[in-house]
C-alpha cells in the first residue's frame, strides 16, 4: 500500500482533537469500547454518550460532503469476522480499553496500564498477521 | 452545550479515522505486518493523536472540573493484572485477524459494508458475553467470601 503520511498525521491530529474536546469540554475519556460495552451491561447510557457514538457513525456523512469516501478492503471470511469480533469484544472489556481508550487517551497521560495494553495489541496483532498471514 | 461537544468529538474523531484511512482494515493489517510489506501510517496517526491529547491532559491536570463544569476522570489505576494482559492480548488477536476494532468499526458501519456488520455484531456479542460471565464470576466470589 502507498503510505500517505500527511493524511495519516492530519487524521491523527483530528483524532487527538476529538479526544481532547471530549476531555476538555465533557470531562470524559474518549473510550469507545467503554461507551459501547456499557450498553451491553444494561446500564442506560447518558445522552452525551449516545451523541458521542452517533458522531462516529455519522462521520462518513460529513466527510462525503468534502471528499469522496475511501474504498476499504476487508476479509470476506465469515468465520474470521466472527472470531475476530468476539476476541475484540471480550478483550476490550477484560482489558478495560481499546485503541481509542488505551491507545490514544491513556498513552497521552502516560498511564502504565495503557502503555502495556498498547504493546500487547501491537505485539499480538503483529504475531497474528505473521503466523496467519 | 455538552451535548453538542459530545457529538462534535465523535464527528472529529471519526473523520480523522477516515482521513488517515484507519477505517480500512487492509491498512491496519499492513501496519501490523512488520516482517512483510510494512506500512508505517498508524505510527504517524498515533504521533498526531497522542501529541494533541497530551496537551489536553496537561490543561485538565491543572483544573478541578472540565471547561464546561463536568467532573474529570479519576487518576489512572496502576494495577497490572492478568485481566489487562489477557484482555489486551485477545484484543490484539482479533485486531490482527481482521484489521478491525471498536472505534473504526463504528465509523465503518456508516460506510454500509456487510463485512463490518458481521464483525460489529460479533464484537457486541463478545462484550455482552463478557459482562454476563463477569456478573456470575463476581456473584460466585461474593458467596465464597461470605462462607
Amino acid at each position: 500500500m502507498n503510505p500517505d503520511w500527511v493524511s495519516a498525521l492530519l487524521g491523527g491530529i483530528m483524532i487527538g482533537g476529538g479526544a481532547s474536546l471530549f476531555l476538555l469540554a465533557n470531562g470524559r475519556i474518549a473510550g469507545v469500547s467503554g461507551a459501547i460495552g456499557n450498553l451491553t451491561k444494561r446500564v442506560w447510557p447518558t445522552t452525551e454518550t449516545i451523541l458521542f457514538i452517533t458522531g462516529f457513525i455519522a462521520a462518513p456523512l460529513v466527510y462525503s460532503q468534502f471528499s469522496p469516501l475511501p474504498e476499504i478492503d476487508a476479509t470476506r471470511n465469515i468465520a474470521i469476522l466472527i472470531i475476530g469480533g468476539l476476541a475484540v469484544g471480550i478483550g476490550s472489556q477484560l482489558g478495560g480499553g481499546c485503541t481509542a481508550g488505551h491507545g490514544v487517551c491513556g498513552n497521552a497521560r502516560f498511564s502504565k496500564r495503557s502503555i502495556i495494553a498498547t504493546l500487547m495489541f501491537i505485539g499480538v496483532g503483529a504475531g497474528t498477521v505473521l503466523v496467519l498471514g | 452545550m455538552r451535548k453538542l461537544t459530545a457529538l462534535v468529538s465523535g464527528l472529529l474523531f471519526g473523520n480523522g479515522l477516515i482521513l488517515s484511512d484507519m477505517v480500512n482494515p487492509a491498512r491496519v493489517r499492513a501496519f501490523l505486518d512488520f516482517f512483510g510489506d510494512w506500512d508505517p501510517s498508524l505510527t504517524f496517526v498515533m504521533i498526531g493523536a497522542i501529541s494533541v491529547a497530551a496537551v489536553a491532559w496537561l490543561i485538565v491536570g491543572k483544573r478541578e472540573t472540565s471547561l464546561l463544569g463536568s467532573e474529570l476522570p479519576a487518576k489512572p489505576s496502576t494495577t497490572i493484572d492478568r485481566r489487562l494482559i489477557v484482555g489486551s492480548a485477545a484484543f490484539g488477536f482479533g485486531w490482527g485477524l481482521t484489521g478491525m476494532c471498536t472505534a473504526p468499526g463504528l465509523t465503518t458501519l456508516g460506510l454500509g459494508r456487510w463485512e463490518v456488520l458481521v464483525f460489529f455484531a460479533a464484537m457486541v456479542a463478545g462484550m455482552y458475553l463478557y459482562h454476563r460471565w463477569n456478573d456470575l464470576h463476581l456473584l460466585r466470589r461474593d458467596k465464597l467470601t461470605r462462607t
